[in-house]
Formats: C-alpha cells, sequence, structure tokens
C-alpha cells in the first residue's frame, strides 16, 4: 500500500462535506416526507394537489406494509413493461435524430428491469443503442421514479422502526410524489445546469461530425446528457448516457464536475440517516449508524487508493516483445513532474488515483455504480473493495434508500445478538426483536449470497458463462463474481472483462437484479410492518444504549463478520490469490 | 382429638406470612444440592448423548442436524477411501476428521443430556414423594369428622376433582385439594425440602394441601381439587424434568437466525466448490464439510437447549418453579417490580419502639398501661409492646388481683384491650380509642391528634392507649408508636435494581403518608398506598399500557387477577390454590423478596445465551483463515500467506479446526449450566465487558485454540 497526502486529503475533504450535508439535508427530507412546509411549497403544492386529483390519491390515506408493498410492485412492473415497451419499438418513435432500432428481447429486458429496479446495469453502450426518447422518456423517466421508490421504501421502513402507534408505514403515492416534486426534481433542475456550465451537452442534435487535427473525420456522440447526468448521480442510478459514464468528459468533464458528481451520490443517503435519527426523536441514533457506515467509507477508500497507488509490482519490470526490458516508474511524484503514480491503467489523466479510487468506493458503497475508471485493470485488491462494497447491500450511506433499510436489517441483526447480551430481550427503539423481525431480517441478508454466490456458481461452470470471460484465471472469477454482485445489489457498475451482452447474461443478470430488490424489499417491509404495531417500551439504564461508538463499533463487527465473510472463500480464490499471485509475480 | 393451634390472627396489614419472618432468619439449605457434574448424571448424560443420535431428535436442531449429516457424509467418503485405491493416502486424515464431526455431535447431545440430567434426578426424587398408600375416600357431602367414621380404601390414581378424602397423622396427602374441614400440621419437605411443619386449615389463605405432602398431626377433610396426572406434584416432576419443555419466543427466534446463518454458510461452502472447479483444484468432500462443520454456529446450536433447560433448573435451585421457560425469559426484561411492602420490604411486622405521653400523662402510667393491655396480646406487635414496657420503660411484671379478661382485636372496634376487676385499657386506631373515651364521657385533650400525625408521617402507627379506672373518667394516656422496620440491605438491593433499570414499587394498604415514609426509607421508586386488588390491577395495566414489563407476588386469592395480568407472576406456595394457577411461577419458600433473584435468573439466561452467539459467530474469522488456505495452498501456493497461524501441513490444519469447534462445546458446558454471571451494572458498561470477553474473545482464543491444537498433533505426528 502506498499513500500519498493528495489521496488521503481527498478522502478527508469529502468525507468532511458529507458530514456538513448530513444535517441540512436529513432536515429538508423530514420536511417532504413528514408533510411539513417546504420553500416549494407556493409553486410545489398546487400541482402536488392537481396530481393527486388527476391519479384519486386520497391525500391522507394511510397503507399498512401491505397496501404499501403492492402499491409499490404495481407502480414498478408498469414501468418496467413500459421501459420494455418503448425499447422494443424505439425505430419507430420520435426523437429519434441517431436512427436507432429496437432493441432485442433479451437486452431490452435486462435494461427495463435494470432501470426500474435503480440498478441501471448496462449491457449496452448508451450512444450506440438507445435513441434519445429512449433514453428521456425509458431511462431517465426511471431514473427519477426508481430511486423515488427506493426514498419512498425507505422512509416507509424508517415509519415502522419508529412509530409508536398503529401499523400504517404512510401512503406510497403520496412519499413517491412528493419524493420526486419536491426532492429529485428542484436539485435535479440546477444540477443539470451547473452541469451544463462545467461543459455537460444539453441538446436534441445529432451527433457532431467533425475534422481532427489529424484530417480523420470523427463523430462526437451528443444529447440531452446534463439532464440524465443529474439524475442519474443524485438517484444513485448510474446508468450513464455514454458507454463510458462518468469517464467520458461529456458525462464529467472536471474534478469539480467529479466533486459534485460524488457527493451527489452520497448526500440523500448521509441525509436520511440523520431523517432517521430526527424522527426517532434522538438524532443520535443517526450519528451513530452514520459513524459506523462512515468508518466502513474510510476503511474502504483508503485500502482501494492505497492498492491502486501502490501500482502493480510487475510493471516495474515488463518483458517487451523484442526483449528489451521495460521500466515503467509508478512512484508518485508532486509539483516537478507531476506525475500520478500508481496503477494508471483505466484511469482517466484529469482525475487521477485519488479522485478515481475515491469514485470507485464511493459508487459502490452507496448504490450508484456509475464508474469514472475501468474497475478490470485495478489491482486485484482495489478491485475487491467496490465489490464487498456492493456485497455488503451498498450499506454505506446507502444511496436512495435501498442501502438504508440495508444497514437497519444489520443493526437488527446486531441489536438481536448482542443486546442479550446485557440480559434483556433485545429491543431497539423500544420495540422487541423478536421471531418475526428476526426471520424478516435473516431472510432478507440470506438474498444477497443467495443470488451473488448462487448465479456466479452456475455461471462459472456453465460452458456459456465461462467462455464470456475474456480474463482467465482468478481474474476471471472477479469479472463473474462482479456482475452477478453488481447486479443482485442493484449498483450497476461492471467490472468489464466479462461479455454480459449474451442471453444468458441478460437473462440470469436480470434475474438476480428483481431478486436483489425485491427479494430484499418484501421481507423488509414485512419487518417494518411487523414492527409498526408494536408497543415501546421506555428506555433506561438497562436498555441496550444504541447511540454512541460502542454501538456503532457493535454495527461494524456485525457487518463485517456476517456480512463480508460469507464471501470471503469466493474472494479467496478470486482477487486476493489474484493479488496474491501479483505480488509474486503473476498476472492475468 | 383436635390440638389447639394457636396463629397470629391476619389483620389488615399483616397478612398471613407469619412464617416468612422465621424463614429468612436462618440460611436455607439449597433444596436437593447437585453438583455439576456428578457421577451419575454424568454416566446417564454419557448414554443419553449417543441415544440423541438419532435424526428425528437432531432435526428439531437445524444447526446440529448439518453436522451430524455432514458426519454422515464423511463416513460414507471414509468408506470409500478404504475401497477406492486413489484416495488410500487420505483414509487417516477422512477417519480423523469424521471421528471429530462425530464428536462435536455426540458432545453437544452431551451438553443437552447434562442439563436434563440435573432436572431428572430432581424429578426422580420427587416421584419418591408420591404416594402409594391408599386415601380414605368419604362420601360426598361429608362436612365433619367423627371418630371411627366410615370410609373407602381407594388408590390416589383414581381419585377425581370433587371427592372428599379424611386425611389423618401419619397419612400423605393424596392430591392436591382444599381443606374443607380441620387443622394440621403438615410436612412439606417433600415439596418445599424445608422440614418444618406448616399449618394448613379450612377456610382462609391456608386452606390449600399439595398431593405428596403429609400430615403430621390432627387430620383434615379434603375436597380434591386436580385429577391425576394434573397435581402439583405431577407438574413440577415434568417441569424440572423439561418433559414437555417449549422452545421460549426468544429461544425460538435465535434458532431461526442460526438456521439463516447455516443456510449462508452452507451456500457459501456448496457454491465455493464450483469456483474451485473452475480454478483447477476441486475440493474435497471432507474438506468442504470439515469448512462447512467449522462456519456455521455450532457452538451456540450445540448448546442453546442446555442454557434454557439450564435456566429452569437454575431457578428450581432456587426452589422457585416456573410454569413456562417463557415466564423466565420475561423475568430477565421486567421493568417493574411490585413489591409488598409486609414481608418484603419490611419485616413481617410492626414493633413498638416509643411511648408518648399526652395530656400530662406520665411515662410510666403510658407504659405500664401499655403492658396491661398487651400481656394477653399474641400478635407481634402486641408483645413487642410488652418487650419495649419490660425492657426499656422497666415495667415491673403484672400482678394481676382478679382474672385479666381479654378483649380481642376485632375490625370493627379496631382496638384491643384487658378488663381487669376494677380497669379497663384499651389501646388501637386513634379514632376508635377516641370515640371509646368520648362515649365514656372522658375528654379529648388536644395534644393527641398531633401526635398521632407526627407517627404517622414518619412512617409509623400510632395506637393510642386509653385507661377508664372505675369511678373516674376515662383518660388517654399517650400513643404508642409502632414502627415498621425495614430489612437491612434492602436500599442497597433497590439501588442496584436501579442500576439494571428496574424500577421497584412498593405495595401497602398503609396510608400515603406512612407509605410514602416507608418507602423513602426502604429507598424504592415509588409506592401504591391504600391498596386494594383493584388498584394494584390498574396500577399493572398502566404500567403494561406504557410498555413496561411488570413482576410481582402473591399469595391471596384476591391476589390472582393481579397476578394472572402481570407478566411474572410469582405466587408464594403458602398461597391459596387460585393465586398459585394465576401466576407463572411458585415460590416453594414463600419468600417474596425471591422475585429479585427470579429477575437475575432471568437475565442470567438470556445474557449467556447472547454471550455464546457472539462468542461462535466470532469463532468463525480464525477457521477461516484455518481452512481456506489449507484447502486451496494446492492450488495456489501463494495461499499460504493467509496461514497467519503457520499450521503445519493442510490436513492438520482442517483437523485442528474441526477438534476445536468440537473441544469448544465441551470447554463451554459448565459456562452454559451454570450461566454467564450477571451484576448490576448498567447495560452500556455489560455490552462493552461482554463484547469485549466474549466478542473480541472470541476472535482471538480460536487463534490461539487451533495453533495448540496444531502443534499437538504435530507433535504426536498425527498431522
Amino acid at each position: 500500500m502506498t499513500f500519498t497526502f493528495n489521496g488521503l486529503a481527498q478522502i478527508a475533504v469529502y468525507f468532511l462535506l458529507i458530514v456538513l450535508l448530513a444535517k441540512p439535508v436529513g432536515l429538508y427530507l423530514v420536511a417532504v416526507f413528514e408533510r411539513k412546509n417546504t420553500w416549494f411549497e407556493p409553486v410545489l403544492h398546487p400541482i402536488e394537489r392537481g396530481l393527486y386529483w388527476v391519479s384519486g390519491v386520497k391525500e391522507d390515506e394511510q397503507q399498512d406494509w401491505k397496501a404499501y408493498t403492492v402499491a409499490m410492485l404495481i407502480f414498478t412492473v408498469a414501468g418496467l413493461l413500459l421501459l420494455y415497451a418503448i425499447e422494443r419499438l424505439q425505430g419507430a418513435l420520435p426523437l429519434n435524430p441517431t436512427h436507432r432500432t429496437g432493441v432485442d428481447p433479451a437486452l431490452a429486458w435486462n435494461t427495463a428491469v435494470s432501470f426500474s429496479t435503480n440498478t441501471n446495469w448496462q449491457n449496452y453502450g448508451g450512444e450506440t443503442t438507445m435513441s434519445y426518447l429512449t433514453q428521456m422518456l425509458g431511462l431517465a423517466f426511471h431514473n427519477f421514479t426508481s430511486a423515488a421508490v427506493g426514498l419512498a421504501l425507505a422512509v416507509a421502513v424508517i415509519r415502522g422502526f419508529v412509530r409508536r402507534s398503529g401499523k400504517a408505514l404512510g401512503n406510497f403515492w403520496v412519499d413517491l410524489t412528493r419524493g420526486i416534486l419536491y426532492l429529485l426534481l428542484p436539485i435535479c433542475i440546477v444540477y443539470a445546469l451547473f452541469l451544463v456550465w462545467q461543459g455537460v451537452p444539453q441538446t436534441f442534435n445529432g451527433s457532431a461530425v467533425v475534422t481532427s487535427l489529424e484530417g480523420f473525420r470523427q463523430t462526437i456522440a451528443l444529447g440531452p446528457v446534463a439532464s440524465q447526468e443529474a439524475i442519474k448521480m443524485l438517484g444513485t442510478n448510474g446508468g450513464g448516457f455514454f458507454n463510458a459514464n462518468s469517464a467520458h468528459p461529456f458525462e464529467n468533464p472536471s474534478p469539480f464536475s467529479n466533486l459534485i458528481e460524488m457527493l451527489s451520490i452520497f448526500t440523500l443517503g448521509a441525509g436520511l440517516l440523520y431523517f432517521f435519527g430526527k424522527v426517532a426523536g434522538n438524532v443520535k441514533l443517526g450519528w451513530a449508524l452514520f459513524g459506523a457506515v462512515g468508518f466502513l467509507f474510510l476503511v474502504g477508500a483508503v485500502i482501494c487508493f492505497g492498492a491502486e497507488q501502490n501500482g502493480n509490482p510487475l510493471l516495474a519490470t515488463v518483458h517487451a516483445t523484442n526483449d528489451a526490458v521495460v521500466h515503467v516508474d509508478q512512484t508518485y511524484h508532486e509539483f516537478a513532474l507531476a506525475q500520478p503514480g500508481g496503477n494508471m491503467e483505466g484511469k482517466e489523466m484529469r482525475f487521477g488515483i485519488g479522485s478515481s479510487t475515491l469514485f470507485t468506493t464511493v459508487t459502490t458503497d452507496a448504490s450508484c455504480g456509475a464508474i469514472n475508471s475501468w474497475l478490470d485493470s485495478y489491482t486485484p485488491i482495489g478491485g475487491m473493495i467496490p465489490m464487498l462494497n456492493i456485497a455488503l447491500g451498498e450499506i454505506v450511506f446507502g444511496g436512495v434508500g435501498s442501502g438504508h433499510y440495508g444497514l437497519l436489517m444489520f443493526v437488527v441483526l446486531a441489536v438481536f445478538i448482542a443486546g442479550l447480551m446485557v440480559g434483556r430481550t433485545p429491543e431497539y427503539l423500544g420495540k422487541k426483536i423478536e421471531q418475526r423481525e428476526v426471520q424478516m431480517a435473516a431472510i432478507a441478508l440470506l438474498i444477497l449470497p443467495l443470488s451473488i454466490l448462487g448465479f456466479s456458481a452456475f455461471a462459472i461452470v456453465y460452458p456459456h458463462g465461462v467462455s464470456q470471460i475474456t480474463n482467465p484465471g482468478p481474474h476471471g472469477l472477479s469479472e463473474i463474481l462482479y456482475a452477478y454482485t453488481s447486479q443482485t445489489g442493484n449498483n450497476g457498475s461492471a467490472f468489464a472483462g466479462l461479455a454480459t451482452n449474451t442471453p444468458f447474461y441478460n437473462w440470469t443478470g436480470a434475474f438476480a437484479m428483481l431478486i436483489g430488490r425485491f427479494g430484499f424489499v418484501i421481507p423488509v417491509m414485512a419487518l417494518a410492518g411487523v414492527l409498526a404495531g408494536k408497543r415501546v417500551a421506555p428506555a433506561g439504564p438497562g436498555t441496550l444504549p444504541t447511540t454512541g461508538t460502542l454501538f456503532a463499533a457493535l454495527v461494524v463487527g456485525v457487518i463485517v463478520i456476517v456480512g463480508a465473510l460469507t464471501f470471503f472463500p469466493a474472494y479467496a480464490l478470486g482477487p486476493i490469490v489474484e493479488h496474491l499471485l501479483m505480488i509474486n509475480g503473476k498476472s492475468f | 382429638m383436635a390440638v389447639p393451634v394457636t396463629t397470629p390472627p391476619p389483620t389488615a396489614d399483616n397478612p398471613p406470612q407469619g412464617r416468612i419472618g422465621r424463614r429468612q432468619a436462618k440460611v436455607r439449605q439449597p433444596r436437593r444440592n447437585i453438583a455439576l457434574f456428578e457421577p451419575q448424571i454424568l454416566s446417564r448424560a454419557i448414554i443419553d448423548a449417543f441415544k440423541k443420535l438419532d435424526p428425528r431428535v437432531q432435526a428439531r436442531n437445524p444447526v446440529m442436524f448439518v453436522v451430524e449429516v455432514g458426519s454422515a457424509v464423511t463416513t460414507v467418503e471414509w468408506v470409500r477411501s478404504l475401497l477406492d485405491s486413489h484416495l488410500r493416502g487420505q483414509q487417516g486424515f477422512v477417519l480423523a476428521v469424521t471421528l471429530w464431526l462425530w464428536f462435536t455431535v455426540l458432545f453437544a447431545n452431551f451438553a443437552e443430556a447434562m442439563a436434563e440430567g440435573r432436572g431428572k434426578a430432581q424429578a426422580d426424587t420427587l416421584r419418591r414423594a408420591r404416594t402409594e398408600t391408599p386415601a380414605k375416600r368419604l362420601p360426598a357431602g361429608t362436612t365433619d369428622y367423627a371418630p371411627g367414621m366410615a370410609f373407602e380404601a381407594v388408590g390416589a390414581p383414581q381419585l377425581r376433582k370433587g371427592d372428599l378424602v379424611l386425611v389423618a397423622a401419619g397419612d400423605a396427602i393424596p392430591s392436591d385439594g382444599e381443606i374443607v374441614a380441620g387443622v394440621a400440621s403438615v410436612d412439606e419437605s417433600a415439596i418445599t425440602g424445608e422440614s418444618a411443619p406448616v399449618i394448613r386449615e379450612s377456610g382462609g389463605d391456608r386452606s390449600a394441601v399439595t398431593g405428596g405432602t403429609k400430615v403430621l398431626s390432627d387430620w383434615i377433610i379434603v375436597r380434591i381439587t386436580s385429577n391425576p396426572g394434573e397435581t402439583f406434584l405431577d407438574r413440577m416432576i415434568a417441569l424440572v424434568e423439561g418433559a414437555n419443555r417449549q422452545k421460549t419466543p426468544n429461544e425460538i427466534a435465535l434458532n431461526i437466525l442460526l438456521a439463516v446463518l447455516t443456510i449462508i454458510f452452507l451456500l457459501a461452502v456448496v457454491t465455493l466448490e464450483p469456483f474451485a472447479i473452475y480454478s483447477g483444484n476441486p475440493v474435497s468432500i471432507t474438506a468442504l464439510v470439515a469448512l462447512l462443520v467449522c462456519l456455521i454456529p455450532t457452538t451456540i446450536g450445540g448448546l442453546l437447549s442446555a442454557i434454557g433447560i439450564a435456566g429452569m433448573d437454575r431457578l428450581v435451585q432456587r426452589n422457585v418453579l416456573a410454569m413456562s421457560g417463557r415466564a423466565v425469559e420475561a423475568a430477565g426484561d421486567v421493568d417493574v417490580l411490585l413489591l409488598d411492602k409486609t414481608g418484603t420490604i419490611t419485616l413481617g411486622n410492626r414493633m413498638a419502639s416509643e411511648f408518648i405521653t399526652v395530656n400530662g400523662a406520665t411515662p410510666d402510667d403510658l407504659a405500664a398501661a401499655a403492658l396491661l393491655s398487651s400481656i394477653p396480646d399474641e400478635t407481634p406487635e402486641g408483645r413487642s409492646i410488652v418487650v419495649l414496657a419490660r425492657d426499656t420503660y422497666h415495667q415491673p411484671e403484672f400482678n394481676a388481683n382478679g382474672a385479666l379478661t381479654f378483649i380481642p382485636f376485632s375490625a370493627s372496634t379496631r382496638m384491643s384491650g384487658v378488663d381487669v376487676s376494677d380497669r379497663q385499657v384499651r389501646k388501637g386506631a386513634a379514632d376508635a380509642v377516641l370515640a371509646w373515651v368520648n362515649q365514656l364521657g372522658g375528654a379529648l385533650p388536644a395534644d393527641v391528634t398531633p401526635t398521632v400525625e407526627r407517627i404517622a408521617k414518619g412512617g409509623g402507627t400510632p395506637l393510642v392507649v386509653a385507661e377508664a379506672r372505675a369511678g373516674s373518667k376515662p383518660r388517654i394516656l399517650g400513643v404508642i408508636y409502632l414502627k415498621d422496620i425495614v430489612k437491612t440491605g434492602m436500599r442497597a438491593r433497590f439501588d442496584q435494581m436501579r442500576k439494571m433499570g428496574i424500577r421497584t414499587v412498593m405495595i401497602t394498604g398503609d396510608n400515603p403518608l406512612t407509605a410514602k415514609a416507608i418507602a423513602d426509607e426502604a429507598g424504592v421508586d415509588d409506592f401504591l398506598a391504600q391498596a386494594t386488588p383493584e388498584t394494584k390491577m390498574k396500577l399493572i395495566r398502566e404500567q403494561q399500557a406504557g410498555g413496561r414489563l411488570v413482576a410481582m407476588t402473591g399469595d391471596g386469592t384476591n391476589d390472582a387477577p393481579a397476578l394472572a395480568q402481570a407478566d411474572v407472576g410469582v405466587a408464594m406456595n403458602t398461597g391459596t390454590q387460585a393465586a398459585k394457577e394465576a401466576g407463572n411461577m411458585v415460590d416453594l419458600d414463600s419468600n417474596p423478596t425471591k422475585l429479585i433473584e427470579i429477575v437475575e435468573v432471568g437475565k442470567q439466561l438470556l445474557i449467556t445465551r447472547g454471550a455464546l452467539t457472539t462468542f461462535s459467530i466470532a469463532n468463525d474469522v480464525a477457521k477461516y483463515f484455518a481452512i481456506i488456505p489449507a484447502v486451496f495452498v494446492a492450488t495456489f501456493p501463494q495461499l499460504q500467506a493467509l496461514n497467519v497461524m503457520q499450521l503445519r501441513t493442510p490436513n492438520s490444519a482442517i483437523l485442528s479446526a474441526v477438534i476445536f469447534n468440537a473441544l469448544i462445546i465441551i470447554a463451554l458446558i459448565p459456562l452454559a449450566l451454570r450461566g454467564v454471571k450477571y451484576r448490576a451494572v448498567g447495560a452500556g458498561r455489560l455490552l462493552r465487558d461482554n463484547l469485549l470477553l466474549y466478542g473480541l474473545g472470541g476472535i482471538i482464543l480460536p487463534f490461539v485454540g487451533i495453533k495448540v491444537i496444531d502443534l499437538l498433533l504435530t507433535a504426536l505426528h498425527l498431522g
């Protein structure tokens, strides 16, 4: 591991900004979801009322967990089918200046599932596959709604934890509407303008054809990028307009835009943690969880950075074809040479190691999946961190919702295991964690390894599955593991190196995404439903303290031991052994 | 034939718990003192451990069932290795792993059998108490005893609810029942372990008798209240034996968690094979099973039921019978303890501590009158007045020149006293004595009421003393200060409770002023004065509505509804049948202070479970580092870097992990049976200490343990 001041400072500054953002964002979330007045009230409230009137939603009607979940399922499935139809028919639909034809069924299905589950796994290159209409009406629509659905679910689950009477978790339609109207839209408008300022295109014109300095004619893809980019990041979607995602200068032009994009990934997740503490009546509860995930974030970010900055020892001496020994200098030089050092393969020069690894850690900590560097080219350990981040359930700040309720499942588990050690039936927020709660939390946490390890194990021995691997050995295993990890975790970032646009990978991937989203959220909602109706026991000196460092450490311990160890055997054969081989002089 | 039996008359604030005071004075020997590892239990447990290998028994415990299936699989592997020449080199290793896997199952079975064994031994003792002598059944409608009355000799199993039986001196009581006539001293040692006989009589709160106890003197006619198989003794045997032990809610939840963890690790291990095949070197079935068994939480899985049984058993050791494991768990969760003042917080009886004169009377006058009024008074209060008058006020023996006529206390007159020739003395409640004086034309001095109020405010009970001599007007001499004596050490106890997060509420029939003073002196958090069964019930409901769990003790029939409503209701064994049935625990010692111990046992049970679960899961870290490099080092020699324990060979590494995993179960049996000690410190401290010990310790210990086993195996050339 090698560290530079620059890289560590970037991590520190970024984390500090997230700490500062958590409270204001959290307070705004309280206003949005607890239906208090916001600044936008005069403009947006009439629109909100109008939407309810048109759709026949009764604003004050409360739903129990079943009604809430059913409404969410209906909405998501309808959106999924709509997107599928648009993709298939895009050739015949308007706003198609680049003349894209209909998408083939397996890919269309994979993409439809991908965007409606907030995964945004892309088995296609955006600019070469999708029409502008598909991008804007199909994909960007889902970028908003799938994010708002995630938020609504998180808010509903939190209500289950904190409410003191009744079984109601809120109203899905109201939460969805308010999430989009008061939260995502206003921020995205400002955010898109910022991106335009930084140089991101926003146009309905087709691709630009230019003659380059060398005299070649070059086609430069353009499009309504800024509007899509904003929600791609804020909604932790991650599905890029371009194939190169946030590594593309038109999606992420500058270090400044890079910072803002990273901040927008964590903002809502960090805000949700504050929101949680606030509505639970004790902000310290939220800060304890913030501390736990903050710790996991920092450890991951530092390791990933250290591994990449350290570079690849094999490159120190590379035997080129003509037997001449090539030495790649991977040391870091500040000012004079301004050499980033480390493993720069697959990274953008304008970002360097620090901004690349931080982006990678952040995008996988939360369920974003946007990337600004090529994970396949990372060192084994550098590439294992993002994979592990996702495998844990993207609980680190969690993005728009899904990670947040994943974190709460670990909290339930931690409280149940260790809570007994204070000599009481475990309780969290005064509610007893009993049979049903443990059952539901355990099922939810079982879903992730089931899908990730199950599909990977199948693909790795299935001849077609193996044939799509581009690198042999442990690296190939990492590629497959990453693909199913990312899809199950609804992250969407790609390790690349695995050719996944095949019917096998499209269908199994879509299935993994569906399991990862609904197989997880249904037990979680059931748990919230059970908790909502529970009596609250007042806290006293005999109750398990759920604030403070000790509790945060406990949660971290449970996440690492229960969550991470599940994947240890698989990783031992993938990135870990690859790393050990690399330092012993063998690469893949 | 009837022998006069004197018992202190029950008064409003002195429930008939006379025996309690005496009981506490001496140190009670634990009833059936059975050592943790008694040879007899040990040998039975070893046999039972093998009997429990039956898959139908194992299937109830998903974790150990997986281990058993795994053991069976490796056994098949071993047989295969005998037949297949290619596998011959692995024979010894496969056999060793197989044996240790079977040991793992046996050790877990042994733990459970040990826990049950103690109960079974106790049940055997209880069974001996079951009566074999025929019962004397009387014709229906018999209400009284007549010498030589006709009865029908029937075996105890033929008795049904409602039958009447005669039990005379020397007879065993055939079944549970209510005394309809007679008084007898009964030896209840078979049930309570207490050899001093107790008095049972018809009517009132002490009319219940238990089958298996013995009448020592006199006779009683008992109406049978239980059918055979449902008696207290039968239930007690079933309980201590754990015959129809139901899993408790928390245990069920923990079982689910353990089952899901097992599935997760099963998944991790099963999917490892395809990954290994891809990597070019499939892992042997034996190694996979070894990895699986080491990862799934066998430590807690193997000890879980033993912990539960031992928890119940610890209560039995304290002479408390929990009717369900659920109640024991609830005891750990209790937020509010309702404690009866008398007998629990204060000594059973109030004692006279001072004579306060009024109306210009001399202390001698007052002391003499107080003494006279109390000479025939057999109540503890009366005796204490005599003692105070003689010892502190130096009153001479009273020479009665004439017969003393004792006017006993009654609920309507609320005073007692003595008439002797020309003199009448009375002592009693202030308003009653004032009314008596007033009625006889005496004056009411102004300083009586302030004195009375002052005593009441101080937590005492004022008894006004008045005297009427022939020919003169009656006059009030003064007030006796009866004081409640708070038991020593109660304040510390309640402080401890507060640290545990438990509020204590004192329940008393006293007026609020008195109640407050005693509550302050004893250091309870709150009190309920002038308690009635209704207000008691209301208090419980209010607390429960606020999300709190309530525990209480009770013995009277009027306590029954509250006992049933409370989350933990401990009925005194001396109490009525109704109370015993309403509560979910019975204290055979009838010691209300026991409630505090019950709470501790409940907490201990939960802590033990949590500690061993944490320990079990934390163990996995080291096992990964032992087995994963060992399994794959042949394919990727570089994985040797993960072999942080520097275990000698792959086979020795795997075997060491399996052996550690099996031995740790045996090593933790004493902890599971005795329970993790509970200390009344705040939850935060408890959590920190236990996390360090069982969490961090659970991570570190197996690294050391596996290394040591590896060294031993190497030294013995077994690896």
